[in-house]
């Protein structure tokens, strides 16, 4: 298959709505680089599917325009927009055998029935299912299947291809190895993907950027580190990773750094990120695995913490214990081979510098 | 790989096989004990009434009852022109006696109809014949006959007589099929006024194929329509195509003739909007139209429910994945949505078909003459004229042309590919 360059996608002020009273889809605005492999993740029911269907032509925007390669596609049918997809459930044709399914897009477009096997048999040979051919979709098994949906949207070279959470239905093992594949070609073939999941590994292993949406809104859009190390607000660092929440207000800000008195009486020091004001009320984020416990010498923030459970889980221990009156705050501590040194009821330090706690915006 | 020819054996030493076979063995029994009631039910109210049905359209005794001794005694002679004497002989004697027997079916008037069945007009010769027969008391019979009547000169009712006799016989089957007997016994066409049956079952034939496609051509974008809906709006509007199930067929008769009648309201309708003049109404009952109309009025549901419960399957990304590859809609349609029906469009049609070839109240209330059906027919027979053998060879008929198209069907498209919900 020859390297396609991937489409530009770009939605300005995309608004959609369903039934004129719930706007499901709230200002949307994309931009999608050629060949770049986007995410958009969130919780069910947050516009994901919706946003996919707009772009492949099956919903119609209520407001705003996409443009695809800067040409506006809001009044191309979707069998004109060239766009590949695959569904959630494959939607493979039950009454025709694998290949077929593959010479479908090709017959549609009048390609000559010698250079259809050809490309037929080359796509497959990708997906690793060459001996696959003449089998109807329902005698494969579920990860065979999910290869044929990618093949069958790829076979006719778009530019753009469309995924809607087409791992859900896999086990954990299938999903991480398609995860892999997926990517793979991705890389190879150079197209555009945007790829939606409501799993935030898959989010962070395959996107080049992933965009969190929430309530029809995209509440952040980066490249995945960015998106763990640096949450804008207390949704994405909610959403994406484990976290500890600490409720205080603001006393003191001086550029990017704060000091925060918790609601226990205990101070702070963190960074900025979505506050505004001295006397702000906001909520920390700490990640479990910058926090450490009984270090050697004292840290930005040195609090007592209370142990009440330790979990073993092999690579690392998982410590829960009261911290400022968050009764849930987590410690993952790496094992290293010592022996376990905790015990419940104990009373430490956990410590951590003032860069790893982001101040957000509160939430109760 | 296991060499196949040595059985594999289970832990305690039996082949797996017979193993296998006994567990199997034990379900199935169950399995036959809980169908056990239905089956006897269906067997004793259903199969053996049609057995016996089945029976009585080969088997029929008038001779051998009515006529005992001459019935036997008949098969020996050679046909050739008029029967000797002791043959008529015999034949009077029996007639002496059955004159006197009033038990049913075994009186002269079984057997007058019997043979005025093979030779229509004959009716009256047998019963007047039998009432004076006692009075023949010596020979040469034949003559007494002749004196009594002129008819028992011509060989074709000694030949009818003959074949009467007999207990088993396929007279039935060739009327209902527009032959006959002719005076030698050969067996030939029925003359062109008597080809009845066959035009009817060829009618009732072609009418079922076209109630079916209209079934079909009406039921297929409704039940799509169903089957894309929201289920609430769904399930409403699917209660409105089980209401007709919900009142009697003879309701939904009448309320077509109510409708379609000459002094009916579309009639009237029509006539008010001044598209049809008052004497220009239209005869749209008691006639084929009547019949088509309001059959499909009354099996559309029957083609609406496998379409609708195979459509309901379909996941709409099929299409959308058609149509993202570029398919155009009907493209997509023809080639992934519609292939997908099948299996719903062949229950519709074989139910729609197999209702519609054997169907007959309807018909028989809103067909008048042309639009009857060979139900009627065998309705008629049972009901009316009470030639049960003529209705049984006919209900057979019917029966056999069903398993036929059922059999072509089977191999058309495959039985276990239906879906009927
Ligand atoms: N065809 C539709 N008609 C009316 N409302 C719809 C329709 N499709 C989706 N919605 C509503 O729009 C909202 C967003 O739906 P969408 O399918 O885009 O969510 P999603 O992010 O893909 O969720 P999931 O992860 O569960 O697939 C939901 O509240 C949903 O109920
Ligand atoms: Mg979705």
């Amino acid at each position: 298959m020859s390297n396609t360059t991937g489409a530009a996608v770009r939605f300005e002020k995309v608004q959609k709505s369903y039934d004129g009273e719930v706007m499901v889809v709230k200002d949307l605005n994309l931009d999608i680089a050629p060949g770049e492999f986007l995410t958009m993740l969130g919780p069910s029911g947050s516009g994901k599917s919706t946003c996919l269907m707009m772009l492949a032509g099956f919903e119609p925007a209520t407001n705003g325009e996409i443009y695809l390669n800067d040409k506006a596609i809001n009044s191309v049918p979707p069998n004109k927009r060239g766009i590949g997809m695959v569904f959630q459930n494959y939607a493979l044709f039950p009454h025709m055998s694998v290949a077929e399914n593959l010479a479908f897009p090709l017959k549609v477009r009048g390609i000559s029935s010698k250079d259809i096997d050809e490309k037929v048999k080359h796509t497959l040979d990708l997906v690793e299912l060459g001996a696959f051919g003449n089998r109807r979709p329902a005698q494969l098994s579920g990860g065979q299947q999910q290869r044929v949906a990618v093949a069958r949207a790829l076979v006719f070279e778009p530019e753009l291809i469309l995924m809607d959470e087409p791992l859900g239905a896999l086990d954990k093992q299938l999903r991480e190895q398609m995860q892999y594949e997926i990517k793979h070609i991705h890389e190879r073939l150079g197209v555009t993907v945007v790829y939606v999941t409501h799993d935030q590994t898959e989010a962070l292993t395959m996107s080049d950027r992933v965009a969190v949406f929430e309530d029809g809104i995209i509440q952040q859009l980066s490249p995945p580190d960015e998106l763990y190390e640096s949450p804008q607000n207390s949704f994405v660092a909610q959403f994406i990773g484990e976290n500890n929440k600490l409720s205080g207000k603001v006393t003191t800000l001086d550029g990017n750094v704060c000091d925060v008195l918790l609601d226990d009486g205990t101070h702070v020091k963190s960074e900025a990120v979505n506050v505004s004001a001295v006397g702000d009320r906001t909520t920390i984020s700490l990640r479990p695995e910058r926090v450490e416990v009984d270090p050697q010498s004292p840290m930005d923030n040195n609090l007592k913490g209370k142990i009440s459970e330790i979990l073993y889980l092999g690579d690392h221990l998982r410590i829960v214990m009261e911290v400022a009156g968050n009764k849930e705050f987590i410690a993952k501590i790496r094992n290293r081979g010592e022996t376990r040194p905790f015990a419940k009821d104990q009373v430490v330090t956990v410590s951590w510098a003032a860069s790893d706690c982001k101040a957000l915006d509160p939430v109760s | 790989m296991p060499d196949p020819t040595t059985p594999i054996l289970t832990a305690d030493g039996t082949p797996l096989k017979a193993k296998l076979a006994q567990t199997t063995r034990q379900l199935k029994w169950k399995a036959f004990l809980l169908t056990l009631p239905l089956v006897l039910f269906v067997v004793i109210t259903f199969v053996l009434p049609i057995g016996q049905m089945l029976y009585r359209s080969v088997h029929n005794p008038a001779g051998s009852n009515v006529v005992p001794q001459f019935a036997e005694f008949i098969q020996e002679w050679d046909g050739q022109g008029l029967p000797d004497d002791k043959y008529v002989e015999s034949f009077v004697k029996d007639l002496a006696v059955a004159r006197k027997n009033r038990e049913i079916g075994k009186t002269v008037g079984n057997l007058a109809t019997r043979v005025n069945y093979e030779m229509p007009g004959s009716r009256s010769l047998i019963t007047s014949t039998a009432r004076k027969a006692a009075k023949i008391t010596e020979g040469p019979y034949l003559d007494a006959l002749i004196k009594i009547n002129k008819k028992w000169e011509n060989p074709a009712i000694w030949l009818t007589l003959q074949r009467v006799s007999k207990d088993y016989t396929l007279a039935f089957y060739l009327a209902a099929t527009d032959m006959k007997y002719d005076e030698t016994g050969k067996i030939v066409q029925a003359d062109d006024l008597y080809q009845i049956y066959i035009p009817i079952l060829l009618k009732t034939l072609w009418l079922s194929a076209v109630i079916t496609v209209l079934c079909f051509i009406l039921a297929y974008p409704v039940s799509y329509l169903l089957s894309t809906l929201p289920l609430r709006t769904s399930n409403l509007l699917m209660i409105l195509v089980l209401l007709p199930f919900w009142t009697s067929l003879l309701v939904r008769t009448t309320a077509w003739i109510a409708m379609l009648q000459t002094e009916g309201i579309i009639n009237d309708a029509l006539v008010f909007l001044g598209a049809i003049d008052d004497d220009g109404r239209i005869q749209m009952i008691y006639n084929q139209t009547g019949t088509i109309i309001s059959m499909v009025h009354i099996l559309l549901p029957f083609m609406i429910l496998p379409l609708f419960s195979v459509m309901k399957t379909i996941p709409p990304s099929y299409m959308r994945a058609a149509k993202s590859m570029g398919a155009s809609t009907f493209y997509s349609f023809r080639r992934v949505y519609f292939p997908q029906t099948i299996p719903g469009i062949a229950a519709g049609t074989l139910l729609v078909f197999i209702l519609a070839i054997g169907y007959y109240i309807t018909p028989a209330l809103v067909g008048g003459n042309d639009g009857l059906l060979i139900s009627n027919l065998i309705a008629d027979h049972i009901k009316k004229t009470l030639n049960w053998s003529l209705g049984a060879a006919l209900g057979t008929i019917l029966l056999v042309v069903v398993m036929v198209f059922y059999w072509i069907y089977n191999k058309l498209v495959g039985v276990d590919n239906l879906k009927f919900g």
